[in-house]
């Protein structure tokens, strides 16, 4: 590539936003085209994204489309990079966007302040997964959190205040400490290049846990792993549609990609060491909050309980530190950006009917829309992890990591199958099944053709990446190889140790 | 071939699904959903449904192509697997198709792959015969079903799914299957979707059997983990290197083989409703009778028998989990048939028969038996589907009645029914030279002949059981005077041809099968006819070399269950109820079903939902959240009390602590801090 592509895709959507600034008025005309505008940047920026995947060299394993220039006076620099890990994500946030935009066309509140934020989201969302300096991935990490405080706080439900609060102390904490963290490695290793570091990481085991400790807490509070989880069922709650497709799909993803780009390569005898604890999270994770997923009378709650529990595989596999672990929970972060975004939408698609998220208020839907009962039975399924749709092959892939690596945690996490067949088929069950009895809900009207256009390529791929996962396992293959060698060589390090001790 | 006889099915469900459903034709408009409470031009059918399992109470007024459509592609696929069948009793062999690459990771490498030998042969006979013939039975008994198009696409979908299971090559692509059928069963159970026992039976059904898979998941991990593969052929190469080596599994150093056997038993035992998984097959009664028919008698629950005769190279090595197998498969059959005994719906007392003969099929796979095991199943599909059937076509008679109680007195009215109904009763108590002659007997002649004195002995209780409640069944339904009213009796008719023809072709089966498939199955050229398709044991021998009083004793207990029968329900019908009286608390525990569903509902159900709540408002609401943000929240809520936009004003501190800490980063840089 001899333009920056990546660069281009990043800042594309704030092209966007200088449109809708731009325009003058008030009124119909003007709104309307402020979400044309919105749409139309994200669909470009989408399509030229796919030329990062397209010239994509998925056996190099490297990062590829790197552009450097210095920065801050030569300390940091503005490096932009992808490799296998991060590309995928990218083409995630700017598939999804245009999806977000069309899912929002009648939002009638600010309709300019709300695209404005949607497309510096997207910036700040693809600059985290292409950023090759710390500092800069740390601006973007961080800042990425205001858009989204915006959309819950201004187009959020009525509980809005307490979420966003729960939110912001919640990761408060984590960035300080992650803060703390990129300071110290630039004072010991002189670098705040990301490559660099990956490919000489300098820190000694003692300070590797530190380290990875702090990077842990603001990953984990993404993830989120339990316990620091109970701010995702409000966010959620209270979020618009958008918003809720937006955290659920691409900001969830960032705690898992941290891990990947940080804690395992440059912290590899930490994350041996931390192995078992994130172990014993991720199964409280998934049993847990399967239980409660169970009992949950809010749909949204429900499937943002049912999101921990699926983000506890991704931590398991990523910990199982084998090829089919960590190639599983990048398959399964993946896969859960579409479907969980899509249950998200479904929910929209009645809330926007109903008003209500209650799931008490709703019984019989299939009888009035069959459509809107076949999508969201696709994506039930998905949830449930039954082969054949994407959710499958993440899941399978991390159990079978996890079993290579302690058959406790597998036997465990397992369980998950079973716990999540119960709340996302009973679910299903009590909003569409039934009888059609509650006078409200007698003349509802079907999926439209916009809900139809936003929900059906989530259906469409869903389907296909789980009978034909290969083009998504293969873009990460050769990184993930690269990632699991020092974290093999510091294994069999230990275990030389353990038995040498022995002796 | 093999692509077509895998994939039409699948075309017909998603043609048929897709586009001669309701699935497009209610599409809303935006201006509906987001105008001012606009008159609404949808249509309210609201017809009353009623509680019959068959739908009189609606009308279907649609097109007709999606449902024969998906009856001739269906039927196409039956034709070309009797041709693959017949190829396979002339020349067996081994025949892989590869068609796409699916999961691959590192050194786990899966694909699509159709692998035909002859167990997958006998399958594909079974299914797509039973299947096609109950697209056909269906044509007649959904016909007044105004939902009869998904009805038809849910059936062409599990054939799809179960094929993809009897052709894999891999235990992913067995999965896949595995949890398709279980999908499709799930759909079909809860097919009446505005009955909350459908929709309960549904979800049990599929969760229930989740349980299964939870085993049989663990048991595929294990597989890669012990052979670093999960292909047949590979496993099968590699299992005799690993007997006698132990696997750390959980905190145990266990026998690697037994471990992996069992684990994916555990698997076999959800599916096929072997005892303690089984309690969801009862209740998928609930789901139309032709689904009964295909899926929870003759197909989709026999893929656990499936998966261990597939698997038998490794069971074969594996003897303390074949013990297991058997023990299993003999209670399972003696439990299903005591309970059998006394239940009083008609198609809950071919389920219970029908996983008592899954019992039966367990235990000559346990002893080794593997053909022997595949032919009762084989049998099993033409006499239990013709029962099933069979009883579809006695609702259909009695206007949805289920209950037999309210029966009786209806041969006179249905008399080809009723002979259909006969024939399915001889072969499945296993009247001399019908199917289930040949086949169940010699499951009986197996388990003594392995030395398995238990196990033959409940084998021939519930053979004598079983002879009692088909009898009883025959006779409570057909004999004795009507106890149905006057209004339901003078509708009682037979069925159309449509319906009785697809009993006649299964009661060829029930009645033929046996006699002429025996030598290849069981007899003694049984080693070419399967031709390593399934493990090779001495026990195939050694069952035709039994005492003659063994050859006689299930002959003897399917008289005697007759003779029981005759007494209590054409005699003297007034002995069953103070039979009944005499031994109340046994009459209840087994008209309750062992109260199992009782029991799990007391050690699982309950808890899981205590735990879930408590979990929930304990430990989210009060632990964490508690001395977590609520409790922070408290603290300083007195600080923030002044601050009038509240959600905004963390937003500032946010951003303001951010840019404190970029702050810093950026004068640590300036001013050179370190290097």
């Amino acid at each position: 590539m001899s333009w920056p592509i990546l660069s281009v895709v990043t800042f594309l959507p704030l092209v966007g936003v200088a449109f809708i600034l731009a325009l003058r008025g008030d009124d119909e005309t003007a709104i309307r085209q402020t979400r044309l505008i919105a749409l139309w940047t994200t669909v470009f920026t989408f399509l030229l994204s796919l030329l990062i995947w397209i010239n994509f060299d998925a056996a190099a394993p490297g990062f590829q489309f790197v552009e450097k220039h210095a920065w801050l006076g030569g300390a940091a620099s503005y490096q932009m990079g992808v490799d296998g890990i991060s590309m995928p994500f990218v083409i995630l946030t700017t598939f999804l966007m245009p999806i977000c935009i069309l899912a929002s066309w009648h939002v009638t509140k600010r309709v300019r302040e709300y695209m404005i934020a949607f497309l510096v989201l997207e910036t700040l969302m693809v600059g985290v997964f292409c950023a090759l300096d710390l500092v800069l991935f740390y601006l973007f990490f961080e800042a990425g959190l205001i858009p989204m405080f915006l959309i819950i706080g201004i187009w959020g439900g009525p509980r809005r205040v307490y979420a966003s609060f729960k939110f912001f102390l919640y990761t408060l904490l984590g960035s300080v400490l992650m803060l703390l963290a990129i300071i110290y490695m630039y004072w010991t290793a002189g670098t705040t290049d990301i490559a660099a570091l990956l490919t000489n990481p300098v820190f000694t085991p003692e300070a590797q846990k530190w380290l990875w400790l702090a990077f842990f807490a603001s990953f984990a509070v993404k993830m989120p792993m339990w316990p620091v989880h109970t701010w995702l069922p409000d966010a959620h709650v209270e979020a618009p549609t958008a918003g809720s497709v937006i955290l659920a799909a691409i900001l969830l993803k960032m705690g898992g990609y941290g891990f990947l780009r940080f804690s395992l390569p440059m912290f590899p005898d930490a994350s041996l060491y931390f192995q078992d604890f994130v172990f014993v999270l991720s199964v409280i994770a998934i049993v847990y909050t399967s239980l409660v997923a169970l009992m949950q009378e809010d749909m949204k709650k429900l499937i943002a309980y049912s999101s921990v529990a699926h983000m506890g595989f991704v931590t398991m596999g990523i910990f199982s530190l084998n090829r089919q672990g960590i190639d599983g929970a990048m398959f399964q972060m993946i896969s859960h950006g579409l479907v969980s975004g899509a249950l998200f939408l479904c929910v929209g698609v009645v809330y926007d009917r109903m008003h209500t998220r209650e799931i008490a208020a709703y019984g019989g839907l299939v009888k009035t829309m069959p459509l809107f009962a076949f999508t969201f039975m696709v994506f039930t399924m998905a949830n449930v992890g039954l082969p054949g749709t994407s959710g499958f092959v993440g899941e399978f892939l991390s159990l079978l990591g996890a079993f290579q690596a302690n058959t406790w945690v597998a036997f465990f996490a397992t369980t998950g199958v079973i716990l999540s067949a119960a709340y996302a088929l009973w679910l299903y069950r009590r909003v569409v099944f039934g009888k059609l009895e509650k006078p409200a809900l007698m003349h509802l009207p079907d999926m439209t053709p916009r809900e139809l256009a936003t929900l059906a390529p989530l259906v469409v791929l869903t389907i296909f990446f789980g009978a034909y996962p290969a083009p998504i396992l293969d873009i990460f293959g050769a990184s993930v190889e690269t990632l699991i060698k020092p974290l093999q060589q510091a294994a069999a390090a230990a275990e030389a140790l353990a038995t040498a001790s022995l002796q | 071939m093999y692509q077509a006889i895998v994939f039409l099915p699948l075309l017909g469900a998603l043609i048929a699904g897709l586009f001669g459903t309701r699935l497009f034709k209610q599409l809303g408009s935006d201006a509906d959903v987001y105008g001012e409470h606009h008159a609404h031009a949808h249509d309210g059918g609201h017809a009353e449904h009623g509680h019959g399992d068959h739908g009189h109470h609606a009308h279907y007024d649609g097109p007709m192509w999606p449902m024969y459509l998906t009856t001739a592609l269906l039927c196409v696929s039956a034709v070309l697997s009797w041709i693959v069948f017949v190829g396979f009793l002339h020349e067996p062999h081994t025949e892989k198709v590869e068609l796409l690459r699916w999961v691959t990771s590192g050194a786990f490498t899966t694909s699509w792959t159709i692998r035909v030998d002859t167990l997958t042969a006998v399958m594909l006979v079974v299914v797509n015969t039973v299947s096609a013939l109950v697209h056909i039975y269906s044509l007649g008994y959904m016909s007044h079903d105004e939902h009869q198009p998904r009805f038809f696409a849910y059936l062409s979908l599990f054939t799809f799914a179960m094929l993809m299971l009897v052709t894999s090559d891999n235990l992913l692509q067995m999965f896949f299957g595995w949890e398709g059928v279980g999908l499709a069963s799930y759909l079909l159970i809860g097919f009446w979707y505005d009955r909350d026992s459908a929709n309960a039976a549904a979800i049990k059904a599929f969760v229930v059997n989740r349980v299964g898979d939870f085993g049989f998941a663990l048991g595929i991990f294990g597989c890669f983990f012990v052979f670093g593969s999960i292909d047949f052929d590979t496993i099968f190469g590699a299992a005799p290197g690993q007997v006698g080596k132990t696997i750390h599994f959980l905190s145990w150093e266990l026998d690697t083989l037994t471990v992996l056997c069992l684990l994916l038993f555990m698997g076999a035992m959800g599916k096929s409703a072997q005892f303690l998984l089984h309690t969801w097959l009862p209740d998928a009664m609930e789901g139309p009778t032709p689904v009964s028919a295909l899926i929870h008698a003759a197909t989709m629950v026999t893929a656990g028998v499936f998966l261990v005769a597939r698997m038998s190279p490794m069971f074969e090595l594996a003897p303390y989990a074949k013990d297991v197998v058997v023990v299993i498969g003999a209670v399972t059959a003696f439990f299903a048939a005591t309970v059998g005994l006394v239940q009083n719906d008609i198609k809950r007392v071919i389920a219970y028969s029908t996983c008592s003969q899954l019992g039966y099929m367990f235990v000559a796979l346990g002893v080794g038996a593997y053909g022997v095991g595949i032919f009762h199943l084989f049998t099993h599909a033409f006499f239990k589907a013709l029962l099933f059937l069979g009883s579809g076509s006695v609702i259909h008679a009695m206007s949805g009645e289920q209950d037999m109680r309210k029966m009786g007195g209806l041969a006179p009215h249905i008399r080809i029914t009723w002979l259909m109904m006969i024939i399915g009763n001889l072969a499945l108590t296993g009247f001399p030279f019908t199917a289930g002659y040949f086949s169940k007997d010699a499951v009986i002649e197996s388990a003594y002949a392995a030395n398995w004195g238990i196990a033959f002995a409940l084998l021939i209780v519930s053979a004598f059981f079983t002879s009692f409640y088909s009898w009883r069944l025959a006779f409570m339904t057909f004999n004795g005077k009507p106890r149905a009213s006057a209004e339901v009796m003078s509708h009682v008719h037979e069925s159309p041809n449509v319906m009785l023809i697809p009993l006649y072709v299964l009661a060829v089966g029930a009645l033929a099968a046996g006699f002429v498939f025996k030598d290849y199955f069981i007899g003694h050229h049984y080693a070419e006819f399967w031709h390593g398709a399934v493990a090779d044991n001495e026990i195939m021998h050694l069952f035709h070399e039994v005492p003659a009083w063994v050859v006689w004793s299930p002959f003897v207990a399917m008289v005697m269950g007759f003779g029981l029968a005759w007494l209590f329900y054409i005699v003297n019908t007034s002995l069953p109820q103070k039979l009944a009286a005499q031994h109340e608390p046994l009459y209840r525990f087994l008209l309750n079903k062992w109260y199992f569903d009782e029991l799990y509902d007391f050690i699982f159900v309950r808890p899981a939902m205590w735990l879930g709540r408590f979990l929930w408002k304990k430990g989210d609401g009060f632990v964490i959240d508690g001395f977590g943000p609520d409790g922070v929240a408290s603290t300083v809520s007195d600080v923030t009390r002044g601050v009038v936009r509240l959600q905004t004003g963390y937003l500032y501190h946010y951003a303001f602590v951010m840019m404190i800490g970029v702050a810093i980063l950026i004068s640590w840089f300036a001013f050179g801090g370190a290097h």
